[in-house]
């Protein structure tokens, strides 16, 4: 009898939460929402040294803000999320966290193939981004399972960088220009001015078909980019939290949000005078 | 306890004694060195979008030409107590590439102010042996600017001070795109494969090549804007990025300062586990 008073008590806690932030996001609304959020999600280990967890657990707690970013994203009508799971400088760490991290990377990708998982629920599509090659076969292969499983979902995209940096784009983007228009030299094509331009970069990058991010937001207070979407982040407003990812939570979302409505409005004044 | 008084007396004003001889030795070798900073923890390279001149001189109810006058005065300050604080690279962002849709009172007066600071206030960086080079598509310039620029670069081509970098006409994305350019005639020419292209292959090509430090460790930006504006990009993967809620024109030597402590106290990690 307590334990049902008790589960009742807590889900009617949760019902109210979500009529709160319901309301809080139909103010929102009111104003112009980011189409695009970008998230590093730095401060996993932190969290879990500071609470003198097991290794791995900071990582696992990661997933769980991220799976509700994910939510309230959605619900407040964002198109795009990217978030930096994983980059090619980390495979420098000690090799059994990166061991660990790729396991659990494996094991929420085969998550998200269950048909009950949150992804077909809310219509995310699912793109792993990144210099792929670089992964294991295993973890590779459920990548693409997912990217395939997911591809109907039109609701929400969601990027996930892997085996990723910037760097490593453009330089992709570079080449891919290069073996483009040396192939239409040969065929006698290229017009000698007229060489690469920004509009053949951009359309080699991986995230060609998605627009720039509005925000980025890292935690943990660092104000850095660590080498994510230099190119795309050339007008993104940076926001930079200092809590740790796995205490991200709405509030910071909103607080992301508001600043972003703050200086489109100063943007927009801005370009009226010029 | 009144027996302990005189002997603890005696320690505090030995240590205290210690304290002012320390401190007098680490004075006479750095003799100016600012308090909180130390000298091994300086960043290499500073770059600074330098902005909110206009607002400053709208607050006033002033011409912006002013504003941008009076950010002048700063950038050269800035300038040159970064070279006397060991800072080996500075960039400054002067003028992007879609700065030419502003007014065009605005822009040929910022044309003429270049020209006026490469002609005057240039003297006093060679002065304190600086090298000076203009990064930016030059080629849009006035004639008479990029004519300046030539001179200012080759007679400061042999000093052995800081390096400062002066962008004009520059934006990140433009950089990428020159060094792509180049990098596509080379292998239009069969100097260089596709696949030979790597990160250190593009470092090379990009207008910020052929020096130590070509990647900013600090990045400060005025204003409170919280954007880099399409500033450096690639150079910018893993620099420390200070927002200052000041305007370009108010921000003193004192805020150098506490922007370079600021730096001094972060971590930098460059996607490992080692704290730098």
């Amino acid at each position: 009898m307590d334990k049902r008073n008790g589960n009742k008590a807590s889900q009617l806690c949760e019902d109210l939460c979500t009529f709160i932030r319901r309301c809080i996001l139909s103010v929102l609304t009111v104003g112009p929402v980011p189409r695009h959020i970008a998230f590093i999600m730095d401060g996993n280990r932190r969290y879990a040294k500071n609470r003198n967890l097991e290794d791995g657990a900071g990582h696992k707690l990661g997933y769980v803000a991220l799976m509700n970013m994910l939510k309230y994203c959605y619900e407040l009508d964002v198109k795009y999320v990217t978030i930096y799971a994983f980059s090619i400088e980390n495979f420098k760490r000690r090799p059994e966290e990166v061991q660990s991290t790729m396991q659990l990377i494996k094991e929420k990708i085969e998550g998200m193939l269950r048909e009950e998982s949150l992804f077909n629920q809310y219509g995310v599509r699912v793109y792993f981004v990144g210099n792929l090659k670089l992964l294991s076969e295993s973890v590779k292969l459920s990548a693409e399972k997912a990217m395939e499983a997911t591809t109907h979902n039109s609701k929400v995209v969601l990027l996930v960088c892997i085996a990723y940096t910037s760097t490593d784009e453009i330089l992709h983007a570079v080449e891919e220009s290069c073996r483009e228009k040396r192939a239409e030299f040969r065929k006698g094509m290229e017009n000698s001015e007229s060489l690469i331009t920004v509009t053949d970069i951009e359309k080699h990058m991986y995230m060609a078909d998605v627009p720039n991010p509005d925000v980025i937001i890292r935690t943990s207070g660092e104000t850095r980019l660590s080498n994510f979407l230099l190119w795309q982040s050339a007008y993104t407003l940076l926001c930079s939290p200092s809590i740790l990812w796995p205490e991200i939570g709405f509030r910071h979302l909103v607080r992301a949000v508001l600043d972003y409505q703050r200086n489109f409005a100063y943007l927009e004044q801005k370009q009226k005078q010029s | 306890m009144g027996s302990h008084g005189p002997i603890i007396a005696c320690f505090s004003g030995l240590a205290s004694l210690l304290k002012f001889r320390l401190a007098a030795t680490s004075n006479a070798d750095g003799a100016k060195f600012p308090e909180g900073l130390k000298r091994e923890l300086m960043p290499k390279h500073v770059a600074i979008i330098m902005d909110g001149n206009r607002r400053w001189a709208k607050n006033r109810g002033l011409p912006v030409q002013l504003g941008h006058k009076a950010g002048e005065e700063v950038m050269k300050r800035i300038a040159v107590k970064c070279s006397e604080l060991g800072v080996k690279v500075l960039t400054v962002f002067a003028f992007s590439t879609e700065n030419w849709v502003r007014p065009q009172e605005e822009v040929g007066f910022l044309m003429k102010l270049f020209e006026q600071v490469i002609q005057t206030d240039f003297n006093d960086f060679i002065r304190h042996d600086m090298q000076i080079s203009i990064i930016g598509d030059k080629s849009r310039l006035p004639k008479s600017l990029q004519s300046l620029i030539t001179t200012a670069e080759e007679s400061s081509k042999s000093n052995k001070g800081m390096r400062l970098f002066i962008a004009l006409n520059y934006s990140g994305r433009y950089d990428i795109t020159q060094a792509t350019k180049k990098i596509a005639s080379k292998v239009r020419d069969g100097i260089l494969s596709a696949q030979d292209i790597d990160e250190g292959t593009f470092d090379q090509h990009l207008e910020t090549s052929k020096i130590d430090f070509p990647n900013p460790d600090l990045l400060i930006r005025t204003s409170g804007e919280l954007r880099l504006s399409n500033f450096m990009l690639w150079q910018i993967a893993y620099t420390e990025l200070l927002f200052v809620e000041k305007l370009f024109p108010e921000f003193n030597e004192g805020d150098l300062l506490e922007a370079l402590r600021s730096f001094q106290r972060r971590q930098r990690r460059y996607g490992g586990t080692q704290v730098y």
